[in-house]
Parts: structure tokens; C-alpha cells; sequence
């Protein structure tokens, strides 16, 4: 649409001053962390910073945590939410619509209402302090979205492709596996994306199922490390930064799938 | 799951199938035992007074009567009230802003825009807490911006202050919610067809009429949306707080969620706990129904 060129330049004030706000606090953090430590120290930058975090906060145990405890949850709830979608989203059956609504509420259910009994329940049987006890509830809360959305994504697959498949004689779970997934692809990654992120800075469940030190997550033991660690603040900034550079990264490098999957996944 | 059994090979999907219970049958499993088993038992601990450790002894409605009456615990819902104010109007307020300046004027760089603002949504609240701490320190970049535009009066302690704690957390979760804000409104935006807005300039409408006129009807759907992620989020604030305050000053910033935490395991009053985040859930709830009802009507 034409604007006037004054409108025009105010647009871009606007947006320019939002996108500096926007990157503010994490340029502060990536500053701060490059920064000496102790007073008095050589100026200059002091990347090192980011070696001594690694050692001193033990994050080498915390990052690996987060990405075991990430990846069994992606690779979990993928699966199961491609296998509901399916279910739901291409096969009449009864109950259907009940089952659904059911799995549903989980979108709904902050994990604040589940945590305290989840971690009672948990202590009884020895469960806490363990990978499961951040993983099966992660995955729990992470089926309604995945559901919702593969749902969506199987009912709006081609007819036709699936006739043809069956005609040739392939089976329900074959023309899953062969046709719809294959042709999915992206709704299936752009799903996967979000579960990776949700579950990487999901914070409250290992606070509260995790006592062990060895198996924090990486939140969970900048949190800690803020704690303990309070005389210099650049090593915090770079612990801050170690935390939060994965999802950052993969989020710069898949931005547009990101972005749309979320938008979508909201507004549908 | 071979293709040459029976009932199996019959019809394709779509067509009646009993198969499909065994696709669910993991999900449905998983749901049961770390979804709906837990809110079930969280129902049945909230009619408990109970220590985490020894019997527990049943109390009735007594949880409820206190959330609902003792100041002490109806406090944290009263903040809850203020964060909505930072978390929700204000990212919604600044996104549709930003989202139709960059649609009407055709921003060049829109991607960059959009990817940027929207960043925050991304990085750990635990990060976020501790970037923002810097921020607000007594002698951190806002003060000192603040006695260099020689407005020193202005300065404050942020965090350490009854007066401002809550404001500043708050101020947070609008730096982290608006470009969420942004990004669905520009999606809803970009279905709006041109001449719609070629129409409205036309007749003369400026830029602020065009949008109450074309951009915000066209929107409800992703308003309802916004709202409805923007007051959730607000309701469930827990890592921001524990980071940043610990629900100080005093009990400044105490929020629901993070009294959740604080009383079924901190404080060993377990039903307390759970029945705050049994409130907390069935307010998320309401807000959840109401809105979508009240966009979905507004449709007709």
C-alpha cells in the first residue's frame, strides 16, 4: 500500500526501536559475559569466560541433561502425536470426538496443577531424581498440542493420494509411514521444533522432581548457579548464555517454520 | 500392523476402523497416568490439610474457604490482576501497533522485523530473569540511563522496592510477549485484502481510523488468540518471579503459581498448594472459554 515517505520513515523508527528493545537485555548478557570478571582484571574481551561457567557450574553435565531429557521427549511425543493425529484426524470410530476433547484439556492444564501430586506420587515409587520423572510428564503435556496439530495437518492430506495407496493394496499403517508422514514433513518438523523448545526451557518440573545435582537441567542449574555464584556477574551472563544458545540457534537457523508453526498452531 | 489381515485391509482411512484405539492406545496411556491421574489426585489433596509426610487429615472445603478469604493467599491473585495488565493489554496494544505499520507501509525487511521482536518468546525465562536483573540493578544500564538524561530523581531500586518490584517483573513480560503479539497479528493482517484498506484511504480514513475500521475486524480471530496465550501466560508466571524475587520484597511479587511452589513444598502445606493451582487452573479455564465464546459470537 502507499504511504506518505513520512509515514513511511516513522514505520521504520517505530520498528527499528522495537527490534533494539527487543535485542536490549540479551546483547546486555552477551556483553556482560565477555566482560572481565573479577574487578581490577585486564580489559579487553574475555571469552574465556565461557570455558570457566562450563567448568565451575558444571554445565557440560547440565547441557547434556537438557538434551537427553529434550530429545527422548521430541522423539516421544512425535511419535504418539503422529499416531493420534492419524487416529483422529483420517478414522471414524466411536468415541472419537470424547477421546479428543479429552486428550485436549491437556492445552488447557497449566503443569502447576499436576506438578505437587505428579511429585508425591512420584517420591513413593522411587521415580523422582530420575530422567523418567521429567520426561513421561513433558511428554504428557506436549500430546494435546501434538494431537491438535497433526489432526489438522491428516485431515487436510489428499484424498485422492490415499485412495490410490489403498487401491494398490497398502495398509492403514503403511500408507502412514509411506505417503502421509513422508508428505508432512514440515508439519511434522515445525511440531518437533516446538516440543524441542518447550521442553529444553521448561523450568518448574525440574525444579521440582530434580534434587540430584548430576541430573539438572540446564535452567535448572543457571538458576542455581545464580544462586550460589554471586560475587562476579560475567560468569553467570555466560552460564546465561550457554543456556540459552540452542534454542536460539535453532531458531535463527528454522525462523520461518518456527514462526508459522506457532502462528498456526494458535490460530486454528 | 500388516496390510493383509481382515477388518484391517477394509476401506480406507476414514471409513469405521477399531484399529484406530490402537494408535491411541499409547498417547491414551501416557495421558492417563501423567495428565489426568494427577488432576485427579490434586481434586482429592486439596480436600486434605497435609505435610507431604505424615497422614493427612481431611478438611473439607476449608482449602477453598482460605484461598477466597484469607488475605494472605487472595493477594498473589491480586497481582496475578497487575501482571495481566503488563502481560496481556500492553503486548497486545504494542503488537498490533507494530503489525500494522509494518503491513500498511509494506516494511521492506518485514522478516527481519518479525524475527527479531520475536526473539524473546524463544530464550529461557531463567535467562531472561537474570538479563533483566542486570538491567534493573541499582547501578545497572536503566538507572544509569535514567541520571544521564539527568532524571536522577527517577532512579530507583527496582527489584529491592515494594512500590516498583511488581511493575518491573511485569514490564518483562511485556518485552516477551509483544512480538508473540506481533507475529499473529501481521498473519492475520496479511489475509486482509488491499483494496479493503485502498477502500477506507479513499474515503478518507487516516491510519489510525483504517485500522479500527479494517485492520482490527479482520483480527478478532487472533485477538482472541492473543488474549487467551497473553492471560495464560500472565496466570502461570512462576520462573520469572522465582529468579528474579522470590516473591519479595516483603511479598510484593508474589504471583499464584509461585505460592503453588511455595506452600506444597516449601512450606509443607500441601492441600493449600493444590487448591491455589486448582483456582489457578480453572480460571485459566474460564478465560479460555469466554474468550473464544465471545470471539466466535462476534463472528456471526
Amino acid at each position: 500500500m502507499r504511504v506518505s515517505a513520512a509515514e513511511r520513515a516513522v514505520s521504520y523508527a517505530v520498528l527499528l526501536f522495537a527490534a533494539v528493545i527487543a535485542l536490549y537485555p540479551l546483547v546486555i548478557i552477551l556483553v556482560t559475559a565477555l566482560r572481565p570478571d573479577q574487578v581490577g582484571a585486564a580489559g579487553g574481551l574475555h571469552p574465556e569466560n565461557f570455558a570457566e561457567a562450563w567448568r565451575r557450574g558444571n554445565f557440560g553435565t547440565y547441557l547434556r541433561n537438557s538434551l537427553i531429557v529434550s530429545g527422548c521427549v521430541v522423539a516421544v511425543s512425535t511419535v504418539l502425536s503422529c499416531l493420534t493425529g492419524y487416529a483422529f484426524g483420517c478414522m471414524r470410530f466411536r468415541g472419537s470426538t470424547v477421546l479428543f476433547y479429552l486428550l485436549l484439556i491437556g492445552l488447557m492444564v497449566p503443569s502447576e496443577a499436576i506438578v505437587v501430586p505428579l511429585y508425591y506420587d512420584l517420591r513413593s515409587l522411587g521415580l523422582t531424581d530420575t530422567y523418567l520423572s521429567l520426561i513421561l510428564p513433558q511428554v504428557a503435556q506436549s500430546l494435546a498440542f501434538g494431537t491438535f496439530w497433526m489432526r489438522a495437518y491428516f485431515r487436510g492430506s489428499s484424498r485422492e493420494v490415499v485412495e490410490a495407496a489403498r487401491l494398490d493394496g497398502a495398509g492403514h499403517f503403511r500408507i502412514l509411514t509411506s505417503i502421509l508422514l513422508p508428505m508432512g514433513r514440515p508439519a511434522v518438523l515445525t511440531m518437533a521444533l516446538l516440543f524441542f523448545m518447550w521442553t529444553w526451557n521448561e523450568f518448574l518440573l525440574p525444579l521440582v522432581m530434580i534434587t540430584d545435582e548430576s541430573l539438572r537441567t540446564a535452567p535448572l542449574g543457571l538458576s542455581n548457579f545464580q544462586g550460589q555464584y554471586t560475587s562476579g556477574t560475567a560468569l553467570l551472563a555466560a552460564a546465561a548464555v550457554l543456556v540459552a544458545l540452542p534454542v536460539v540457534v535453532v531458531f535463527l537457523l528454522t525462523q520461518r517454520h518456527f514462526i508459522r508453526g506457532m502462528v498456526e498452531g494458535a490460530v486454528k | 500392523m500388516s496390510a493383509g489381515r481382515g477388518t484391517a485391509t477394509r476401506g480406507a482411512p476414514g471409513e469405521p476402523r477399531a484399529v484406530a484405539y490402537l494408535y491411541l492406545a499409547p498417547a491414551l496411556l501416557v495421558w492417563a497416568l501423567f495428565m489426568a491421574w494427577p488432576l485427579i489426585r490434586a481434586v482429592w489433596l486439596s480436600f486434605y490439610e497435609w505435610d507431604g509426610l505424615s497422614v493427612g487429615t481431611w478438611v473439607g472445603l476449608d482449602n477453598y474457604v482460605a484461598v477466597f478469604t484469607d488475605p494472605e493467599l487472595r493477594e498473589p491473585f491480586g497481582h496475578a490482576l497487575v501482571l495481566l495488565f503488563f502481560f496481556s493489554v500492553l503486548p497486545i496494544l504494542f503488537g498490533l501497533v507494530l503489525a500494522s505499520i509494518t503491513a500498511r507501509a509494506d516494511v521492506r525487511g518485514a522478516g527481519f522485523f518479525r524475527t527479531v521482536i520475536f526473539l524473546p518468546q524463544v530464550v529461557a525465562m531463567v535467562v531472561v530473569a537474570i538479563a533483566w536483573r542486570q538491567i534493573y540493578e541499582p547501578s545497572g544500564p536503566l538507572n544509569d540511563g535514567l541520571r544521564a538524561l539527568g532524571l536522577d530523581g527517577l532512579t530507583h531500586a527496582w527489584l529491592g522496592e515494594q512500590a516498583t518490584a511488581l511493575a518491573a517483573v511485569g514490564l518483562v513480560g511485556t518485552w516477551v510477549g509483544t512480538g508473540l503479539c506481533m507475529v499473529l497479528f501481521l498473519a492475520g493482517l496479511s489475509k486482509v485484502p488491499r483494496e479493503l484498506y485502498e477502500a477506507a484511504a479513499l474515503d478518507g480514513a487516516g491510519a489510525l481510523r483504517q485500522l479500527w475500521h479494517v485492520g482490527l475486524p479482520a483480527l478478532r480471530g487472533e485477538i482472541a488468540v492473543a488474549i487467551t496465550l497473553t492471560v495464560v501466560a500472565a496466570l502461570r508466571t512462576f520462573d520469572l518471579v522465582y529468579v528474579m524475587t522470590t516473591g519479595g520484597p516483603g511479598t510484593a511479587t508474589r504471583v499464584p503459581a509461585y505460592e503453588v511452589w511455595r506452600w506444597s513444598l516449601n512450606e509443607g502445606r500441601v492441600g493449600y498448594g493444590v487448591t491455589i493451582a486448582l483456582v489457578l487452573t480453572a480460571l485459566i479455564l474460564l478465560v479460555t472459554v469466554v474468550v473464544n465464546q465471545v470471539a466466535e459470537r462476534g463472528e456471526r
